[in-house]
């Protein structure tokens, strides 16, 4: 395992992470829609696969920052991803970018900052808090997870993937849930039994984390 | 699906496109980001009003730019919202130097775009106020849910608004007048048949031959209750009873009342729901002083109506008879 030996993130190490985000959602798109189409409106995947491929389009060269390429993201899926999941995305990545502002290279510690930051973002963007049915309640148990994790001592690598799962284990608590935020709250009741698409997109996003940031294998 | 389109990913763009060439003089339309402009803007010295969501309703918002409306609208994807760089670049556009009031319909993706949008214009220091529009009744307990839908007061806040720009009025006074709109209409809607986005070529949701839905969203959201079709009076007391409580309407007072089309249904079924409308009102001693019976905020080619009241005072009806010139409304020009 390199993950011990490269315990610091550089540019590369985002870039990978942004690269299988995208290829992530463009492999799960019509599933997401299909999520969305039960419960909202049948555009989380198409859009999110719209703002992801033009952020792939819009990233600077080798040899960017952590924080430029994260920003580069955060603007194109403002720009080309409407809807809601647009500026929640796309604050979660701004604020991402502006933990990490200024520096080459990333602690594990600064990939939880940044994690941490994209959550506030989100949450303070679209008021959600656990338990509404929404991509809050997979992120924040990651970060949680993640935060416990390097806590303890856990190399990032092994931290990340206990964040990846907790995604997981969130998105899945979801299914049960009552929608109150979004279009899915006009369906009340009805929202039950229907796991929340932005909660899976969400555990994508964490699980590309998982599989790149450590040094897991290039994409 | 049967659609008079080209392709999918172009309806947006093409109808925009459409709009612009069809009244030169009346609107510009700016293609990337995409955006429709008063022809005439900016209008120096003017609060700019801004409004937009997703297509597939129009006339709105294109079709209420012009004098005394909107100054820009910026079109989304179909039933999605558009995005900051299109409310940016068009309140660039046609801002006149006396700030810009945004005209958000309470949906959460419109919500958040617009927000990210201000924040962006104020950083430039363009001054930036928002009027949110929430008069769907049929959603009733705003705790649950993302709150009340914006829908056909949308048209009132835009025309009045409009109106107290054109006049000079400051940003300050403008929003000050939109919030009064917004604060005192209210709307209900219906659904005979439903909608087909055309990204997704089969029906939102679906109906049997015989049952309609009661209190539906422009998106084709669920409504307060789906039962069997019933004649044209019965659900005209269905619609407006709601509306009409809400409001707290009494007796001696005046309203503008909206009987719209959802796009699928005929005028001559809309006037049948106007004249058990009028009746109503007329039962509970309520004057309808200014009416709208049309398609002016709709759902693709969903079959159905809704109804929409604005209580009215003198200075709103003033606002609301000033000249208007935009592609969908016109009047004392």
């Amino acid at each position: 395992m390199a993950g011990d030996a490269a315990a610091t993130v550089d540019g590369e190490r985002i870039r990978a992470f942004i690269r299988r985000f995208a290829e992530k959602v463009a492999a799960h798109k019509d599933e997401l829609t299909a999520l969305d189409a039960a419960i909202g409106d049948a555009d989380h995947g198409t859009n999110m696969d719209r703002g992801l491929q033009a952020a792939l389009e819009r990233l600077p060269a080798e040899g960017a920052a952590p924080a430029d390429l994260l920003k580069a993201v955060a603007m194109a899926l403002i720009s080309k991803v409407g809807g809601a999941s647009g500026p929640l995305y796309g604050t979660a990545f701004l604020r991402a970018a502006g933990a990490v502002a200024g520096k080459a290279a990333l602690e594990p510690g600064d990939v939880a900052a940044l994690f941490k930051a994209a959550l506030a973002g989100i949450q303070e963007r679209g008021k959600a808090t656990r338990g509404e049915k929404t991509m809050v309640d997979a992120l924040a148990p990651a970060v949680e997870a993640l935060e416990a994790a390097l806590g303890r001592g856990a190399a990032l690598g092994e931290a990340l993937a206990e964040a990846a799962r907790a995604a997981r284990e969130g998105s899945d608590a979801t299914i049960p849930l009552v929608a109150t935020k979004g279009r899915a709250s006009y369906l009340g009741e009805r929202s039950r039994g229907h796991r929340d698409p932005g909660s899976l997109s969400a555990t994508l996003m964490m699980e590309a984390a998982a599989e790149t940031l450590a040094g897991g294998p290039a994409s | 699906m049967k659609k008079l389109i080209n392709r999918v990913e172009a309806v947006v763009d093409e109808a925009t496109e459409g709009l612009g060439l069809a009244h030169p003089h009346l609107v510009r339309v700016n293609a990337e980001p995409r955006f429709v402009a008063r022809a005439d803007a900016p209008v120096q010295g003017k609060v700019s009003l801004v409004s937009g969501g997703g297509s597939g309703h129009e006339p709105l918002h294109g079709g209420f730019v012009g004098r005394g409306m909107l100054d820009a609208a910026c079109p989304g994807e179909v039933f999605t919202s558009p995005v900051p760089d299109q409310m940016v670049e068009a309140a660039k556009a046609v801002h006149g130097g006396a700030g810009v009031l945004f005209i958000v319909k309470n949906y959460t993706g419109d919500v958040m775009n617009f927000e990210l949008a201000a924040e962006l214009l104020q950083a430039e220091g363009i001054a930036v106020r928002s009027v949110l529009v929430a008069d769907d009744v049929a959603v009733e307990n705003s705790l649950y849910t993302a709150g009340r839908r914006g829908v056909g007061g949308t048209v009132f806040v835009e025309k009045i608004a409009g109106a107290a720009a054109e006049a000079g009025a400051s940003l300050e006074e403008v929003e000050r007048i939109a919030r009064q709109v917004s604060d005192n209409v209210r709307s209900m809607g219906m659904a005979l048949t439903s909608c087909t986005v055309p990204a997704k070529g089969s029906p939102t949701f679906e109906l049997g031959e015989d049952e309609m839905e009661i209190g539906i969203g422009i998106h084709g959201e669920p409504g307060r209750e789906r039962m069997k079709l019933r004649p044209a009076d019965e659900i005209t007391e269905m619609l407006a009873g709601p509306v009409i409580e809400d409001l707290g309407l009494k007796q001696g007072e005046q309203v503008i009342a909206m009987v719209n089309g959802m796009g699928g249904t005929p005028l001559m079924e809309l006037y049948i729901v106007y004249r058990k409308l009028a009746q109503i009102l007329q039962q509970r001693g309520v004057a309808i002083a200014r009416n709208l019976v049309g398609n002016y905020i709709t759902s693709l080619e969903m079959q159905g109506c809704s109804i929409t009241l604005l209580r009215a005072d003198d200075e709103l009806l003033r606002l609301w008879d000033a000249p208007v010139h935009t592609p969908a409304l016109r009047w004392g020009v």
